[in-house]
């Protein structure tokens, strides 16, 4: 409960994109997320950290209802996306995904050409005309910083990338929807450390459009790419900060204990 | 070092069984289809495939109304169980996969899979060709279509079962309907697994004969009637392999291979377009 109280100050100072209220998540009978309250700022990159199995990929995944393709998960209370709660039983999900992208922890290229993985989401919500949908691909790509390697394979299939390029490629999927958040989860933990940093950056360059949520295993990343930094344990928020402070002067014991490597 | 001298011993031996395991399974079916071939090749001319069923004893003669019999028949039956099979097969592997309903109907399909062909075969006869009155071709596509079905259902859910969830999971993140997702993405990514399953399922029915034999019969003549009997590769071999006239049995002999080579190829194919989505 203290986790609560204490978000109950505003962890954030400019305006917020997401916000969790007396949020409960369950899998079947198992209460995997306890009272979750926190609000993550527009155009910022919040970084969700913790053991595994503490609950920050489901976290994660409520944001776009992605639970929703399971019978047996279920959610209580509140989540405000600009002060919308996307679990109102009104909420097309459909039309939450085009506004909450996400990007899965392997690369998921679709089996089909470049152009179509990124034209797939782009045409799902938006009636382009030709000209349109080529300009749209193009300025995904452009974003994921992509283009220079594909502009001249953009019919060949997504498939034959490299790992890290498929994984840009999922990001540039992900934003040609032209999302509000961009929800990533693990997205270079199937990558090499070359991939990885020119993910890192990428994921910097995007805040200035996108509202940014990633989880991720490792701390020195959530503390490079992140402003804000939210630690969990055992389905609750222990520790929700602005990431410089809550890496060097950590509030509560477990959270100290974690990023020092005393535990984890 | 001993131990690692063991170990290869007991490397080589299992190599070695197994490789004659295979040996064993290779000799047989080489032994078939030099049996095939040697005897099915003196049938093999151009008249195979222009003249009639000859009555015995006759000069001359073939199999063009068998083989056009068969290519109908296979045509119609695949034509029938395809569509239905995939359907249901999506059913199995993406709607009803946990559910009460799904879990029978694979149940269901797992036994119209091992029904051995004579009883589908009776089957059609009781329903179709009893209460018709007669035997005619569209029952025998009824009774392939039947065979065809299980194979397409069992290999198009096991197929969509191996697209990883979380290409599924990507779609639907995208906010792309269900019914988009299966279409675009999770039966797209199992395409040729799918194809594969139809193949060889029109490999099986090409060589059946139990259920034809009760269904479409067989024709001496020409005819594409589908409301009479209509001749097919299956039973003309039969019947004219237990003939005592020699130039029927040769004729049995050349459709026997002719058979053999359509299968062989066909599940070349299947072979070949699996492996080259593989590679893609």
């Amino acid at each position: 409960m203290q986790a609560a109280n204490q978000s109950k100050q505003s962890v954030i100072t400019g305006p917020a994109q997401i916000a969790f209220r007396n949020f409960n998540f369950y899998y079947g009978e198992f209460l995997a997320l306890k009272n979750i309250n926190f609000e993550m700022e527009k155009n910022k990159v919040t970084a969700f950290i913790g053991p595994s199995g503490c609950g920050k990929s489901t976290l994660l995944r409520t944001i776009n209802r992605m639970y929703d393709l399971y019978p047996n998960q279920r959610a209580e209370g509140e989540i405000l996306l600009n002060d919308e709660n996307l679990l109102s039983p009104k909420v097309d999900v459909t039309t939450l995904r085009a506004r909450v992208g996400m990007v899965f922890q392997k690369p998921t290229p679709f089996p089909m050409s470049i152009f179509d993985n990124i034209a797939f989401g782009v045409s799902l919500h938006e009636k382009l005309s030709r000209a349109e949908l080529e300009e749209r691909v193009q300025w995904a790509l452009v974003k994921a910083a992509l283009w220079p390697e594909v502009k001249d394979k953009l019919h060949q299939s997504g498939m034959s990338l490299s790992g890290g390029q498929q994984q840009r490629l999922c990001i540039a999927r992900g934003i040609a929807v032209k999302p509000e958040v961009l929800l990533l989860d693990e997205p270079t933990s199937a990558l090499d450390p070359i991939s990885t940093s020119r993910i890192e950056e990428l994921v910097i360059e995007l805040k200035n459009d996108f509202t940014i949520v990633i989880v991720t295993h490792n701390m020195q990343q959530a503390a490079r790419i992140s402003d804000y930094t939210a630690y969990m344990y055992l389905g609750e928020l222990i520790e929700y900060g602005v990431t410089d402070e809550l890496f060097l002067r950590p509030k509560k014991k477990e959270t100290e204990d974690y990023i020092t490597g005393r535990f984890g | 070092m001993e131990l690692l001298a063991r170990r290869k011993l007991t490397n080589q031996i299992a190599l070695g069984m197994s490789m004659a395991a295979m040996a064993f399974g290779l000799f047989w079916l080489a032994w078939i289809l030099v049996t095939v071939i040697q005897l099915g090749i003196d049938g093999l001319s151009l008249s195979l495939f222009t003249e009639m069923t000859p009555p015995p004893g006759a000069e001359t003669g073939g199999l063009a109304n068998a083989i056009v019999g068969s290519l109908i028949l296979v045509g119609l039956g695949t034509l029938v169980g395809t569509p239905i099979g995939i359907m249901a097969g999506i059913y199995l592997a993406e709607y009803g996969r946990f559910t009460l309903l799904g879990r029978v109907t694979r149940f269901v399909n797992d036994l119209l899979l091992s029904a051995p062909s004579i009883v589908i075969g009776l089957f059609v006869y009781a329903v179709i060709v009893a209460t018709t009155g007669k035997f005619s071709a569209w029952s025998g596509a009824v009774a392939l279509a039947l065979l065809v079905l299980p194979i397409v259902v069992r290999t198009t859910e096991n197929m969509l079962m191996l697209v990883p969830g979380s290409l599924r999971e990507a779609a639907f993140a995208l906010g792309a309907p269900k019914h988009v997702v299966i279409r675009k993405v999770t039966l797209r990514a199992a395409r040729s697994g799918v194809v594969t399953g139809v193949l060889l399922a029109v490999a099986r029915i090409a060589g059946e004969t139990a259920p034809l034999l009760f269904t479409a019969l067989s024709n001496q003549f020409w005819s594409v009637d589908l409301n009479e009997p209509m001749a097919n590769l299956p039973v003309t071999i039969f019947k004219f392999a237990m003939s005592p006239f020699e130039d029927w049995q040769r004729l049995a002999w050349a459709g026997v291979l002719l058979i053999t080579l359509g299968v062989l190829g066909l599940n070349i194919i299947a072979r070949v377009m699996f492996r080259a989505e593989k590679l893609h």
